[in-house]
């Protein structure tokens, strides 16, 4: 790399819109621990108030910090290095979301291959499926617990065999909006990115379809280490997705607006690597916790 | 290597300083950022510090004292969080924002706003942690590893702010991280190629890489945590097919990892500091980088030896065993380095230098004991006894804590522009050198002995080895109060710093004057 390339990069004055974020988690999180006490005991408390300042709080700070960013961005502030800078962060972001998602599908393996059989008395754990959980038997799902309470799984065909073509679809569509981009062709990337929100906004419709129709069939939160690891894991992709959907429809109004160029576009690219991860965690979803 | 550094010098009459409180809150100076982290892991330091010397005077003699059983056990746990997360990690976020910049040649972080965000988290998070010792029912009682059940079945109220507390620490980190990650990355001036990059520079990449691995699954411990305890599922609930050995599983695959993300970047502080005083280049320096990068991944395969005693199925102990011992080949690779590098160097003995050489020699104490741990009939043994205690602290408090005290020496005069007292700065060294071992050899003998951890009394054969470990704890504990002493002098004025400051010092943040401006390398150096 020449000198040339380092000569402007950008290092912005200062700005409050850190602390201000900083400020809304603390609520959040007082607010949050708060009424998660006051639901567990049964009690009347201020958690509620305190998560919704908090929330609001960053609310107000993610406008106003991508404000900024949007205006410094437009007027040409933004130098190649710094698109570079923000492409890496946002790579390194999502390495750290695979991680956390790795951790809840850890413990479906984990449940599944080693605690489950344990239970039921495989290796050298006769004794604890003799003594402690009599008559237990490892089958998946896990529809009769050690304890003996009973639950049911989840199909994977019906309402999740739809989500996933409608999620794959979507990654297909955001594709063709993103050449849209690249090419100049801003028609093309405004169905395409239209598609793609109705897209994700049925997958949501559906999930929320699939929960209701799971509390029917008694698959709920408590119902042991199968409950756990099917809403935790579903749960948490459905937030991404939610969270996705979110950063697709700003992209589609930037679009609108006329904002992005074909090479400069770096919240589109971010919002769509974002999109097509949580479709990648939706594919592992769809394998390991509704087919297999 | 020799550097060419031409321009920096007239950027030094525009060099405007915000000022008042603003200053901080607002900044996105990475040096302003680096201070403030540094100041806020000096005071967790020394809340921690308090924290360990009531876990002290109740441990002074045998029998209930001082503090009721359950309060014990909020210190020790307490003791544990504030020192990992709030001292240790971010005294090396602090020094990588201060130093990774000007090693590099960069004008900066690489993301400067989200560098204040990850900083200002921070305070908050451990507001909270704090607060939630003096809520009804008590703090986090359930041991800095808050093992599954104690933390969910057995726990108080105040778990939740325990749990989100972490969660936001989480964020804070792996904002961190990237940042780092992405300024070595992306930020180097030209001609810094990867294998010039300093030691510190390295390691504090490979750190940062482990950070945004193993955080988030952190997170995710803590948010299975919070739904077990709270919204009844059933992860480390066996009735409900779950497995509490498994919420060990999840912990340590982020807790080893986590482990080495508090000691590589002390191994790269000191393989900054002995060349200078040795005088002579670092020995081996493409094997330090190979040996970090292996330590690192190992880390990722050897998180069970923490749970030999879980019964876990003989192949797995094997396994585990066998890999840990392996960590010993590069740490090994790395001992060996500095001591080379130390052979027949003209050494000085200043006081960087002094904490360094300590590091070397005590950190050695703590892998080998490491090394005893890991060996399963012996582990099964040492579990959970002082002997554990006097491993981690030996690798803890002389190992990172040591080389982050080096550090502060080292760099205090180019931060500040003064020399800090070396008479005063010696004696701090000796009065920590000699107390530390007073404090922390002593537990090996109590905990082969079979003295348990985390308990707040103790069988009265252990009366006298105890006595003789608080006694050095507080000497230990007052020490550092010379160190802040130090510190504020230094700040406060002094002997006027050169801009090499070291005679053997190199790299590019002594080519800059001392103190370092407020803005460094608006124009990249050329590195030759």
């Amino acid at each position: 790399m020449s000198t040339k390339e380092y000569e402007h990069y950008y290092v912005p004055a200062q700005s409050k819109w850190p602390i201000i974020g900083a400020v809304g988690l603390f609520f959040i999180v007082i607010g949050a621990a708060s009424l998660v006490n006051s639901f567990a005991n049964d009690t009347a408390g201020w958690g509620g108030y305190g998560l919704t300042l908090g929330l609001s709080i960053i609310i107000f700070m993610v406008f106003g910090w991508f404000k900024q960013q949007i205006e410094e961005s437009m007027s040409g502030l933004y130098s190649a290095q710094l698109g570079v800078s923000y492409r890496q962060g946002m790579a390194w972001f999502i390495f750290s979301e695979v991680m956390f998602f790795a951790a809840f599908f850890g413990a479906l393996f984990y449940a599944r291959q080693l605690s489950v059989p344990w239970l039921a008395g495989e290796g050298n754990n006769a004794m604890t499926g003799e003594v402690l959980w009599n008559g237990f038997q490892n089958i998946w799902p896990l529809e009769i617990m050690p304890d003996g309470r009973e639950t049911k799984g989840m199909a994977w065909t019906g309402l999740p065999l739809i989500n996933t073509v409608l999620l794959l679809t979507s990654s297909v569509t955001l594709h063709f909006a993103h050449v849209g981009i690249e090419k100049d062709k801003r028609g093309q990337a405004k169905v395409m990115m239209g598609i793609t929100i109705l897209l994700g906004l049925a997958f949501l419709f559906f999930q929320v379809e699939e929960y209701i129709e799971a509390y029917h069939m008694g698959l709920t939160l408590d119902s042991g280490i199968y409950g756990s690891t099917f809403f935790l894991l579903t749960g948490f992709h459905g937030m991404h997705v939610t969270l996705g959907t979110i950063m697709l429809i700003v992209m589609f109004f930037r679009i609108l607006k006329g904002h992005f160029t074909h090479d400069n576009h770096f919240a589109f690219l971010a919002a769509s690597w974002y999109w097509h991860f949580v479709d990648v965690v939706w594919l592992g979803l769809f394998i390991f916790v509704y087919i297999l | 290597m020799s550097y060419a550094t031409d321009t920096h010098d007239d950027h030094d009459d525009h060099d405007h300083k915000p000022t008042g409180i603003t200053r901080w809150l607002y900044t996105t100076n990475h040096k302003d950022i680096g201070t403030m982290y540094l100041w806020f892991s000096f005071s967790m330091f020394l809340i921690g510090g308090f924290m360990a010397m009531i876990i002290r005077a109740e441990l002074y003699q045998p029998g209930l004292q001082i503090i009721d059983p359950n309060f014990f056990n909020q210190m020790t746990t307490v003791h544990g969080l504030i020192m990992v997360f709030g001292a240790v990690m971010p005294a090396f976020v602090g020094l990588a924002n201060w130093l990774i910049p000007m090693m590099i040649g960069a004008p900066d972080m690489a993301l400067p706003r989200m560098n204040n965000w990850s900083f200002w988290i921070l305070p908050f998070a451990f507001a909270i942690l704090l607060s939630s010792l003096f809520m009804e029912g008590g703090g986090p009682n359930f041991g800095w590893t808050f093992y599954a059940p104690l933390s969910t079945t057995y726990s108080n109220d105040s778990t939740a702010f325990f749990i989100f507390s972490v969660h936001i620490m989480g964020m804070s980190s792996i904002m961190g991280s990237i940042n780092v990650i992405v300024t070595i990355f992306n930020m180097r001036a030209p001609g810094m190629t990867f294998m010039k990059m300093p030691l510190f520079v390295w390691t504090w990449l490979i750190t940062a890489f482990l950070l945004i691995a193993v955080m988030p699954v952190l997170a995710g411990t803590v948010t299975m945590m919070l739904t077990d305890k709270y919204f009844g599922t059933a992860f480390f609930d066996a009735a409900g097919g779950g497995d509490p050995v498994m919420f060990q599983h999840i912990f340590w695959f982020f807790g080893h990892p986590e482990v080495y993300i508090m000691i590589l970047p002390a191994f790269g502080i000191v393989s900054e500091i002995i060349p200078t005083f040795a005088r002579k280049r670092l020995f081996g320096y493409s094997s330090m980088v190979y040996a970090t990068s292996s330590i690192a991944l190992l880390s990722f395969i050897v998180w069970a030896h923490h749970m030999f005693t879980t019964g876990m199925p003989v192949a797995a102990e094997l396994f585990f065993m066998y890999a840990t011992m392996l960590i010993s080949v590069p740490t090994g690779v790395k001992v060996f380095n500095w001591v080379a590098t130390m052979w027949r160097g003209s050494m000085t003995f200043e006081t960087p230098m002094l904490f360094a050489v300590a590091f070397v020699i005590l950190f050695t104490i703590g892998g080998l004991s490491g090394l005893m741990l890991a060996i399963v009939p012996a582990d099964f043994q040492y579990h959970d006894t002082y002997f554990v205690v006097a491993h981690f602290h030996y690798v803890l408090v002389t190992g990172a804590i040591f080389s982050i005290m080096a550090a502060a020496y080292y760099w205090l005069p180019k931060w500040t522009g003064h020399m800090y007292d070396e008479k005063l700065g010696k004696i701090h060294f000796w009065c920590s050198l000699i107390s530390v071992n007073v404090l922390f050899f002593p537990m090996h003998f109590v905990g082969l002995a079979g003295m348990p951890r985390r308990i707040p009394d103790y069988a009265l054969q252990f009366a006298d080895f105890n006595k003789v470990i608080s006694i050095g704890g507080f000497a230990f504990g007052l020490s550092q109060l010379i160190f802040l002493y130090v510190v504020i002098k230094c700040i406060r004025g002094g002997e006027k710093a050169t801009d090499r400051v070291w005679e053997g010092a190199t790299g590019l943040e002594w080519e800059i004057p001392s103190p370092a401006p407020y803005h460094t390398f608006t124009t990249p150096p050329e590195i030759k």
